[in-house]
Formats: structure tokens, sequence, C-alpha cells
């Protein structure tokens, strides 16, 4: 693939990682943050496919698979707590959230 | 013709990447923006010979967790996150962009010491029969627990959202 090799991937995969670490810490709406965890799992499954592919060996692409039910499995859930949340607190944003008890 | 494929790809993941977190507006468009993200994404997964993982990944995270996403924002009918000057502050935003970079620098420099050529893989590598082999027979277990943990996460997800718990 020339000149294209699993470094460019790797760094692809920092980037898209750093830039989901960014938007946990700077923005304040618990779903946009909730994507940007995302961002960085895919960032996560991306570096290891691109390993995967650099030894020659599919089992970083089965790892990225069981992530992605993982995944599956927390956007769920915690989309479900973000429903109760606004039920209950009226609010998505997670300053008026700080109190452990209502 | 693959070289040019990766710089597209990898350009439309990471732009709409910052498109994610850096639209204030509305979650809508941070959600739209994480499908382009996503596909950009499952390209970048058959550039690497992971035909599989690609495909679920346009199943499973553009096509099904993504729109969980678009479905909930809609059902509460958010409207941006109240006042945009209330998002963060300034420092925050700054002291965050900082150590976001300098992680990035940190990995960049990390990985460039190891930079090493591909080898070759042979025609089935990370197509379904492959990857559904190693699953059903040394990952079986793995399969088996993600099923339990998938019954759970459902059975979680109605109780958490149910509007009165009996």
């Amino acid at each position: 693939m020339g000149d294209v090799s699993g470094f460019h991937f790797q760094v692809v995969a920092a980037l898209i990682f750093m830039i989901g670490a960014l938007g946990v810490l700077v923005r304040r709406n618990i779903i946009v943050m909730f994507m940007s965890i995302e961002l960085m799992l895919n960032a996560a499954n991306l570096s290891l496919v691109s390993f995967s592919r650099e030894i020659g060996n599919d089992q970083g692409q089965i790892f990225a698979f069981l992530v992605m039910v993982v995944a599956a499995v927390e956007v769920a859930v915690g989309l479900a707590i973000i429903i109760s949340l606004v039920r209950n607190r009226d609010t998505v944003n997670i300053e008026d959230t700080s109190q452990m008890k209502w | 013709m693959r070289t040019a494929l990766f710089w597209v790809f990898s350009a439309a993941a990471v732009l709409s990447a910052l498109g994610v977190i850096g639209n204030v507006r509305t979650p809508i468009n941070s959600a739209l923006s994480l499908v382009v993200s996503m596909l950009a994404l499952a390209g970048l997964y058959v550039l690497l010979e992971a035909q599989f993982v690609g495909l679920i990944q346009v199943m499973v995270y553009a096509g099904a967790i993504v729109v969980l996403f678009l479905f909930v924002i809609m059902l509460l009918n958010l409207r941006g996150s109240g006042a945009i000057g209330a998002e963060t502050q300034p420092i925050m935003k700054a002291i965050g962009a900082l150590v976001a970079g300098g992680a990035t620098l940190w990995l960049v420099r990390t990985l460039a010491a190891g930079r090493a050529p591909w080898p070759d893989v042979d025609d089935g590598f990370g197509t379904t029969r492959a990857i559904g082999e190693a699953l059903y027979t040394d990952y079986v277990l793995s399969v088996q627990v993600a099923g339990v943990l998938l019954l759970a996460g459902i059975v979680a997800a109605v109780v958490l959202a149910k509007k009165k718990i009996d």
C-alpha cells in the first residue's frame, strides 16, 4: 500500500482518541461526552485492527469485535441512565448533577 | 489508490470527530458527525484487510448505536445545552487542549519509534469466514459471555428507563 504503513493508522487512532478525550474534558453536555467516549473506543479499535494487520494475526480483529459488543451494551445502559437523569433533573449539563444524592 | 483512500478516510474520520466535540448548537449535529466518523473508520478497517470488522462497524456503530443516540436526543427533545457560554470555561478549554495535544505528541513520538513494514497476508485474512471460524472455535467462551452481557444490558436498560419502578 505504497507509503502508508501501520504508523499512519496508529497516528489517526491517536488523534481520534485524543479528540475524544478532549471532548470529555471540555464539553459539559452529558450526551456529547458519551459520544466522545464512543470516539475513544473506536480509536482503540482502529489501533487494535491496525496492529493485527501489522503482525498478520487476526486476534486483534476478534478483540475489536468484542469491544464493539461491550460498546453496544454500554450505550444501551448509558442512554437509559441519561433518560432517567433527564426525567428526574430535567438537565443534560453535568455541572447541575454534581451531587451523589438528591 | 489505496493511499489516496487512506488519506480521504482518515481526514474524514478526524475532521468529523472534531465536529462531534466542536458542535455546541445541538447534540443532533454531534450525532450526525459521529456517523460520518464511524463510516470513515469502517473504510479504514477495510483498507486494513479487516472486512468483517468494517462490516460490523457499519451495522453496529453507524447503524444501531448512533440511531440510539439520535432516538434518545429526539425523545428528550433537547435543544443544545442551554446557554453556549455555560458549556465550559475558556480556562478549562485551554487546559484540555494542552493535555490532549501534549499526549498526542507523546503518543506519535512513541509510535514513530516502532515503525515496521506490513507482512503479506493470505486472501482469507479478516474475512467473515476467518473471523467466524476463530470466534466459534478458539473464542467460543468469549462469544457466550458477550451474549450474557448483551442480555444483562437489555434488562438493565429496560429497568433504568422505566418511568416508575414497582
